[in-house]
């Protein structure tokens, strides 16, 4: 059928009226299709698996700010996430990309400050992160499915898709999202960088994957690894012997802006006692 | 007939030829000559001693015909998939499914193998913008 380019534009501007359009870019339905299937690829048979992955945090384990700082770091040069500085060694708040950082009480946990807790946990810096929330709203916005659940519920970026649109950023209500504004490279330190894993590049949004590259081959998050002891725990939240289970059921926890429904996986332990 | 100043015409259309096919000799034996390969790094060395020859993913034809398409499902594989191994359809060996830890681990001399073809070619891949090369030489610089 041949059709010049005036008709073309006829039939797309009314079928789009009519709205048969909108389906093609519609995110609700998979726009991806494998092209490699299994036995063809397969699992890294050392890969940890997991039917929901989850975090407990324990501030009151972490007694120095040093302590905090290896686990920011630990993340941090893990996936060359860059370090913009000011001239005078501050963090430069406008080019920041944040995968794990530091946020006073309020921040974390708005809302549920009184004016009678006590001075130490109000002063207390708490670790925040994505929480691979179970409803996320970034993923129901995202226009390209460049962000989207795996089924052990990881809110994972997929880079090669994403396309700097940024709805993803006005969605989280965490703020668990950066965008690149520069070449990232700039900022990444040659001696620490890691070969083994990607940088990004300007024009995308990153942020934290509960390190899902290393629980394919068998290793736990950077961050976890680098805490102190006892402060921090990932497991399988549906398997009810695992560390995170556990403490989840005994002790009292609590979770960032619940109210929004979004379902976040990362505890946080208040109480302070030992546990697992 | 006579052809006047036929001496400067002749000259004329002389500089002429010369001048249009200019780009043709210029180029004589530069972007022409087919690039030459090298597959005798440390990492392909190692595996011929190990298994007795050269091995690349697949065989050398379907490579060269097919590693953008390999290397996309690669990446969908493991971002979206969450696989990590690759089963060669050629050797029945498995891969790590990975651009910087896999073909640059063989490949490690990617300016003289794959930039190499890919600027006779004129592809230039964006994939290196984030994935990190290996470090080079100054003077393997092609
Ligand atoms: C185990 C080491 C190894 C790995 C991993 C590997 N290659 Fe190769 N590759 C080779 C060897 C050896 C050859 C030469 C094969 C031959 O001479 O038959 C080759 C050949 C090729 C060729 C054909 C070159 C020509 O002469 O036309 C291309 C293209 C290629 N590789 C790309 C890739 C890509 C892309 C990847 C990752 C998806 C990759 N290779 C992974 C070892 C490897
Ligand atoms: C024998 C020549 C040859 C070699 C060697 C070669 N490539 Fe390529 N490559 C090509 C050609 C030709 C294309 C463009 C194909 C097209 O556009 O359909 C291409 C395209 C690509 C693409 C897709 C680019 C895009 O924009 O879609 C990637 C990625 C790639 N090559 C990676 C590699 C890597 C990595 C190596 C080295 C391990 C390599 N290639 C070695 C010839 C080669
Ligand atoms: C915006 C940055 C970015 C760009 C551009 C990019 N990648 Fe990636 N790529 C990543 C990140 C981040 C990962 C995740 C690494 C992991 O999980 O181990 C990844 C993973 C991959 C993987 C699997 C894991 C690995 O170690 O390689 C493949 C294969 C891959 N990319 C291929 C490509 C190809 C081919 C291109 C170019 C056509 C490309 N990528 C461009 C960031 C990028």
């Amino acid at each position: 059928m041949s059709m010049d380019r005036r008709q073309f534009l006829k039939i797309a501007g009314i079928s789009s009226i009519l709205g048969f359009g909108a389906s093609v870019a519609s995110a609700t339905h998979t726009i991806w299709e494998p092209g490699l299937k299994p036995p063809q690829v397969e699992p890294n048979p050392d890969g940890l698996i997991a039917k929901r992955w989850a975090m407990v945090v324990d501030m009151s384990k972490f007694k120095t700010d040093e302590d905090i700082k290896k686990v920011t770091t630990a993340c941090h040069q893990t996936h060359n996430v860059p370090d913009f500085r000011n001239p005078d060694g501050t963090v430069d708040k406008k080019f920041e990309i944040k995968w794990i950082w530091e946020e006073p009480y309020e921040r974390t946990f708005p809302g549920s400050e009184n004016k009678f807790m006590s001075e130490h946990i109000k002063d207390m810096p708490f670790i925040v992160l994505c929480n691979h929330c179970d409803n996320p709203p970034c993923v129901r916005v995202c226009p390209t499915q460049a962000t989207f659940k795996l089924p052990n519920g990881i809110t994972m970026q997929d880079m090669h898709r994403c396309i700097g649109c940024r709805f993803c950023m006005a969605a989280c209500p965490y703020g668990s999202r950066s965008f690149n504004w520069t070449d990232p490279r700039k900022a990444i330190n040659p001696a620490t960088e890691n070969k083994a894993y990607p940088t990004r590049t300007k024009g995308v949004v990153e942020k934290c994957t509960f390190c899902t590259e290393r629980l394919q081959v068998g290793k736990l998050p950077a961050c976890v690894e680098a805490a102190p002891k006892g402060a921090m725990f990932f497991g399988d939240i549906e398997d009810p012997n695992s560390e995170v289970r556990k403490i989840v059921t005994s002790q009292l926890t609590i979770r960032r802006k619940p109210e929004l429904g979004t379902g976040p996986a990362v505890y946080y332990v208040i109480g302070g006692s030992d546990h697992a | 007939m006579k052809l006047y100043d036929g001496g400067k015409i002749l000259i004329g259309l002389m500089v002429f030829v010369g001048i249009a096919t200019f780009p043709f000799y210029y180029n004589i034996g530069k972007v022409n000559a087919k690039p030459e390969l090298k597959t005798d790094t440390p990492a392909i060395q190692a595996w011929e001693k190990q298994y007795g020859k050269k091995e690349c993913v697949e065989s050398k034809e379907y490579m060269r015909s097919e590693h953008m398409q390999l290397l996309n499902n690669w990446r969908d594989s493991v971002v979206r998939d969450m696989n990590r191994q690759y089963v060669s359809m050629t050797s029945g060996r498995k891969f790590n499914m990975s651009l910087q830890n896999g073909c640059l681990e063989c490949h490690s001399n990617k300016k003289q193998f794959c930039d190499q073809c890919h600027n006779y070619m004129a592809v230039k891949p964006y994939c290196f913008d984030c994935h990190i090369q290996p470090m080079e030489k100054e003077e393997n610089k092609s």
